[in-house]
């Protein structure tokens, strides 16, 4: 398994430098440069600014120097943001996102697996519907239309919870957001758990267990669950991607100080370095967590092989 | 079962219902307990923190290093220029108490304030401002503004690098007075020293952490707050600077800047009461704001003029003046301001806004009614060779935004229901429209916007300059040139306003820009902000605020 683990690993190198090759060259691509503003600079200032930032250079030989300074950890410095270095706004940044994608995560499991759970085992019932007609509004509403009602109904109406902002750092600030990320996901992860639960409750192992007498709580709890969950993890991948992606958009409505309000900003402001910072932080999170998935995935399957 | 699902029709009622509730009704009734103000309505809360939205994240809290407003709300209230600027005194006493300036207009005496000190405690020196000059030119400070100062005396040579920074005219007497010169008269130079780029820095402080010291724990500033605390793209706090010389009569102890960027987030803030003043509002919800929020919305007027540019290097506004013309003409500004843009802002006749010493240019035309003036647009646009069997098609070029889309939306409208003119509207995100706009290429028509820096209107009139890097409709004309280099020279304030006049009305004439409206800033103050007084460039300093009992 180290030696699997070793060799994802190791395979993810030339995908990550893909990558920031295709990242590095598009956010190039794109009209209009990082010192662009509606009052124009004076040619000389511009020049100057050009010289300092290295962008005088040839495209080539820039992306040489990204690259030998990216080996040595360096995402260089961010052209909005002059005080700061990319790596410094990443380390403040990725902690919240983190805080907020992790919450929104464990949240869309616990609910959603609990839900298609409960779904699966009253099938065709009244919850099971309810169940359903929840999870399809949930996949049908997209968090940046679901996100201000729930302001307007929680934090404007009520004044239960903030509106948005970290404020003191409190757990209540993080409630609006984390919900607003994670109810797509519940959504899914119900769908799949209901659909995967039927399924192995018709297998025949199930129906051995049932007919040695197992209670149906141990039937459920230690025979049913483990492989239900495997199409589950399958999707903590593409749902990881789509919290990361999710959060970008619920930062912004938010107010949250995370990665996604800089990878946004960034690539408006063509903040080269910030974006390429992201892109690439975030690129390696993905490939990191897909192999994470993988190796529980395999875990949980016995008949998936190391390859 | 049943209760399940009822609960969530609920839900999902409230959700609905919850849009025609009534706004901020928890924050409201809490302030509704005590009458705001106390008996007297000058009774001060025991706590004084105000919480101001603030638009974007600021680039730098280095004042010799940002260039948005955003950032210049923040450095107004870390720092302290020479002068100060107040809503109704216009230029005042800041940093410096007096000064004088010489005859012929091009000597500047500054006498500090012998109890001026910076945020340590360290006393604020005349050495300190021309080290702030200085650096602010300095190439290697790599400043985006610091062209700001070139009325001063070698400043666009230092800036180009052509001379050290020790050659600029700036002179430290002594410890208490400053000695500026200039390269020739500027009667708005006193306006220029209240401008970030004309700051002083604390020469200590920015020596030891170099370009890192703008920072929580390093920064040092003169002015009647100091920086307390900075959460990347969540909020800046300030707090009192107990060594600044008007600390006794600064009130709010502490103020929280909030970076907001979008319209409606920031407004649904402030209605639950996190925000005790916006930045700006969403246009579109203006309606409802003055239907629920009419005693909280503060509308006034603000130095700057929404225009387009006509591209007059290319067909087919190049030697078409008739062209331009009938289009200036046939856009109603009044229609547009009342019912498109419906903030208060004001129909622009003229190019220039109401600058300070300036008479506006008020075209004959502004006098007529609509019909009037369509006819003679109509006239003009078949004088220029088109006609409604052969109507021009002209692109409008505007960025991405809901505003200048409405805008562009009712102009179009205007051009095609007068003079038949079949109009295409292009739509280019920020950076790719600035990019498009400045190559002069493509661009037939597109949307702009200029700002004061200072209250002149030769900050106005500078643009269209032919050598001017901002004079994107490529506009070139002589004698406006030389009109505003007389005037760039000249100390006679009233002949100066009469050059500056004669040159606006020679961009009336010959139309390379069509002016819409002069802005005005639109935001919402809860009613426990004592002494918010409106300022025409919007510089709303906390220390001139107070947070009333409520």
């Amino acid at each position: 398994m180290i030696r699997y683990a070793l060799t994802r690993f190791l395979g993810a190198i030339p995908t990550l430098l893909i990558l920031v090759t295709l990242a590095f060259f598009m956010i190039r691509a794109a009209p209009g440069g990082p010192f662009d503003a509606e009052k124009a600079l004076p040619p000389e200032i511009e020049a100057n600014l050009r010289a300092a930032y290295h962008l005088d250079e040839p495209l080539v030989q820039q992306f040489g120097r990204y690259v030998l300074n990216l080996a040595q950890g360096d995402f260089g410095p961010s052209f909005q943001y002059k005080d700061y270095s990319v790596t410094e706004l990443i380390a403040a940044g990725f902690p919240v996102s983190l805080r907020l994608g992790g919450s929104a995560m464990i949240l869309a499991l616990l609910v959603g697996v609990t839900a298609g759970t409960i779904a699966a085992l009253r099938q065709n019932s009244r919850t099971d519907h309810a169940v359903m007609a929840v999870s399809m509004t949930g996949i049908s509403i997209p968090n940046f239309v679901m996100a201000p009602l729930l302001i307007l109904l929680f934090a404007v109406t009520l004044g239960w919870l903030p509106a948005g902002g970290i404020g003191d750092g409190s757990l209540r600030y993080l409630v609006l957001p984390v919900i607003s990320l994670a109810l797509p996901q519940i959504a899914y992860i119900a769908r799949l758990t209901r659909g995967s639960m039927i399924e192995v409750l018709r297998s025949n192992f199930i129906r051995t267990a049932r007919a040695q007498g197992l209670p149906e709580r141990t039937v459920i709890l230690r025979h049913a669950l483990k492989p239900v969950l495997l199409p589950v993890v399958s999707y903590l991948g593409p749902a990881t991607a789509a919290v990361i992606t999710g959060s970008v958009v619920i930062e912004q409505i938010f107010g949250v100080p995370g990665l996604g309000r800089y990878f946004v900003q960034g690539a408006l402001n063509r903040d080269y370095t910030l974006v390429m910072g992201v892109v690439v932080f975030y690129g390696a999170l993905i490939i990191l967590f897909n192999l994470l998935v993988d190796l529980v995935y395999a875990w949980l399957d016995p008949k998936v092989k190391y390859a | 079962m049943l209760r399940v699902a009822f609960l969530y029709a609920l839900a999902c009622l409230s959700l609905l219902l919850s849009g025609c509730s009534d706004p901020g009704s928890a924050g409201r009734e809490a302030a509704g307990q005590t009458k705001i103000g106390g008996e007297s309505g000058r009774e001060l809360a025991a706590r004084q923190v105000l919480r101001r939205g603030n638009g974007a994240e600021p680039q730098s809290l280095d004042p010799h290093k940002s260039e948005g407003v955003p950032e210049s709300n923040l450095q107004r209230d870390l720092f302290e220029g020479l002068t100060n600027d107040d809503p109704e005194l216009g230029i005042v006493p800041g940093a410096a108490r007096a000064w004088e300036i010489s005859a012929d207009g091009t000597v500047y005496v500054f006498h500090m304030r012998e109890n001026g000190r910076w945020s340590n405690g360290d006393p604020v020196t005349a050495q300190d401002f021309a080290y702030g000059l200085r650096r602010s030119v300095d190439p290697a400070t790599l400043s985006n503004y610091s062209i700001m100062l070139r009325p001063i005396l070698n400043a666009e040579k230092v800036i180009a690098g052509e001379l050290p920074p020790e050659a600029l005219g700036v002179r430290a007497i002594d410890d208490l007075t400053l000695e500026i010169r200039l390269e020739a008269p500027t009667p708005y130079f006193l306006g220029v020293l209240n401008h970030s780029s004309a700051y002083p820095v604390h020469r200590p402080t920015v020596e030891r952490y170099g370009g890192r010291w703008a920072r929580p724990g390093r920064l040092v500033s003169n002015g009647a707050y100091r920086l307390k605390d900075w959460v990347m793209q969540s909020h800046i706090v300030m707090e009192r600077n107990p060594y600044y010389w008007d600390n006794d009569n600064t009130t709010i102890d502490e103020v929280w800047f909030y970076p907001i960027e979008n319209q409606s987030t920031e407004l649904q803030r402030y209605r639950a009461d996190a925000l005790d003043m916006t930045y700006d509002l969403p246009f579109r919800q203006l309606g409802w704001i003055r239907e629920n929020l009419p005693d909280e919305l503060v509308i006034s007027e603000y130095l700057g003029v929404y225009y387009y540019g006509l591209n007059v290097t290319q067909p087919p506004f190049k030697d078409n003046v008739e062209l331009r013309r009938a289009l200036n003409l046939a856009v109603d500004r009044e229609i547009l301001t009342r019912q498109v843009t419906t903030a208060g802002e004001i129909p622009a006749y003229g190019y220039v806004p109401r600058a300070a010493n300036y008479e506006q240019v008020v075209p004959e035309w502004a006098a007529w009614t609509q019909e009037e003036r369509v006819a003679e647009a109509r006239r003009l646009y078949e004088a220029a060779g088109y006609s409604r069997d052969n109507p021009l098609k002209v692109q409008i070029l505007y960025n991405t935004h809901e505003n200048h889309r409405t805008i562009a939306v009712a102009i179009a409208s205007m051009w095609k229901e007068a003079l038949g003119i079949e109009v295409e509207l292009v739509n280019e995100e920020w950076k790719v429209y600035l990019e498009t706009r400045r190559t002069k290429q493509t661009t037939q028509v597109f949307r702009a916007g200029w700002i004061a820096d200072y209250n002149d209107a030769y900050n106005f009139l500078e643009i269209l300059h032919s050598q001017s890097g901002l004079n994107d409709p490529g506009w070139n004309n002589p004698q406006y040139d030389a009109l505003l280099e007389e005037a760039a020279r000249e100390n006679d304030l009233e002949r100066r306003a009469e050059l500056m006049h004669q040159a606006e009305q020679l961009v009336m004439e010959d139309v390379p820009v069509i002016p819409v409206y002069f802005y005005v800033t639109k935001r919402l103050v809860k009613p426990w902000v004592g002494n918010y007084r409106p300022h025409v460039q919007d510089f709303i300093q906390t220390k001139d605020l107070e947070i009333l009992k409520h």
